[in-house]
């Protein structure tokens, strides 16, 4: 399978790593605005991951997570995910709403917050990221889920399911002080979606 | 001490004398199980789409797809000593976990469901319960000894079918 040679090749894994970086550095800057305090960014990771390994890199499949997805449509689909623990969230809805919520409960208004910085972190994430491939890209509405997130995480999965049992996706860690994870950030390219964000960027041989 | 046996995402596996079956975070997949409560013998498949007609690989997974995986655990389970007449069925997960109007990969599983109950239909073996649908995920486990499937989900606590 030609799409699995691809990532054996270290340039074209170097140009999905600086994918990651320009879009989440973006969105890093709008979360740290929203929060008022600096957040830091990991380098970002892309990796072909087993699908029975994915929820692994959020805590396991029943680690209950805050997931906000979107689905990517234009020249380059694919699925978005912006993952917050529960901690974090919380932080942002006092931070932004200066409500102080109980544990496990969120009434509508923090759900629709939650909800909306998603949009608004996800939104400056592709927006770059369109900017900079002069490829057009924009999110469906966002939708939230508090749930395990073997199960939410297996919804992006699904173009790949038809082509194997690995998906390979980009992954950029939000940092509070060096090592609290703050969030992360999934982009899970539908498979279609590489050879045209390689030829976009110019990746000799595509 | 009770032998308990993961079924991860696209896997099938078959349990007896008192072994118990256990996938965790279901969403849109769907677990399906098949119980032979004289023999005690049980298997549970964790399947991720509803037909391997869209595979676009050659050399897929069977226990991916619902119309493969089901014939091919029907023939373990029936190997391993399981009576096709005393063979029952119970289907958990299928959940749409987001929301999004017009989008077919999201009616993923209600796709999943519809077809195991009709691959289940097809080969004659009895649904006799079904935790499926809504918008949460689900983990399950199927004890052998007993036929006893335990859904548990975030919201709604434990429940047993």
């Amino acid at each position: 399978m030609s799409l699995w040679n691809e990532f054996k090749d270290e340039f074209k894994l170097d140009v999905l790593k600086e994918v990651g970086n320009i879009g989440a550095g973006h969105a890093a800057t709008a979360l740290s605005r929203i929060l008022n305090h600096p957040v830091d960014m990991s380098v970002p990771t892309v990796s072909l991951v087993p699908f029975e390994e994915i929820a692994d890199r959020v805590g396991g499949a029943e680690q209950v997570v805050i997931a906000v997805f979107l689905r990517v449509e234009g020249d380059a689909p694919g699925n978005m995910f912006f993952i917050i623990r529960e901690d974090s969230a919380k932080r942002l809805l006092r931070n932004l709403l200066s409500i102080d919520t109980e544990d496990g409960a969120y009434s509508d208004m923090e759900l629709s917050a939650l909800n909306e910085i998603g949009n608004i972190l996800a939104g400056s994430y592709l927006s770059s990221l369109a900017d900079f491939t002069k490829l057009a890209m924009t999110p469906t509405v966002p939708s939230l889920a508090i749930d395990m997130a073997g199960a939410i995480l297996s919804y992006g999965l699904l173009q790949f399911g038809q082509m194997g049992d690995a998906a390979l996706l980009i992954e950029t860690k939000f940092l509070e002080d060096r090592d609290t994870v703050e969030g992360q950030f999934f982009l899970i390219p539908d498979p279609e979606s590489f050879e045209k964000i390689f030829r976009a960027l110019g990746v000799p041989g595509s | 001490m009770t032998e308990l046996i993961k079924v991860g995402m696209a896997d099938w596996k078959i349990a007896s004398s008192g072994g118990v079956l256990k996938t965790t975070g279901l969403g849109s997949c769907v677990g399906l199980t098949l119980y032979d409560g004289a023999a005690m013998i049980a298997g549970m498949a964790h399947i991720m789409l509803p037909s391997s007609e869209i595979a676009r690989e050659e050399q897929f997974n069977r226990a991916k797809y619902a119309d493969t995986a089901l014939p091919d655990m029907l023939d373990a389970i029936l190997a391993a000593g399981a009576s096709r007449r005393r063979l029952v069925a119970k289907l958990a997960g299928g959940a749409q976990m987001f929301a999004f109007a017009g989008q077919d990969t999201m009616r993923i599983g209600p796709r999943n469901v519809e077809t195991c109950k009709m691959m289940l239909a097809s080969l004659d073996i009895p649904l006799i319960a079904e935790d499926t649908g809504a918008n949460y995920g689900r983990t399950i486990e199927l004890d052998s000894a007993t036929g006893v499937l335990t859904i548990r989900s975030i919201q709604y606590g434990t429940k047993e079918l």
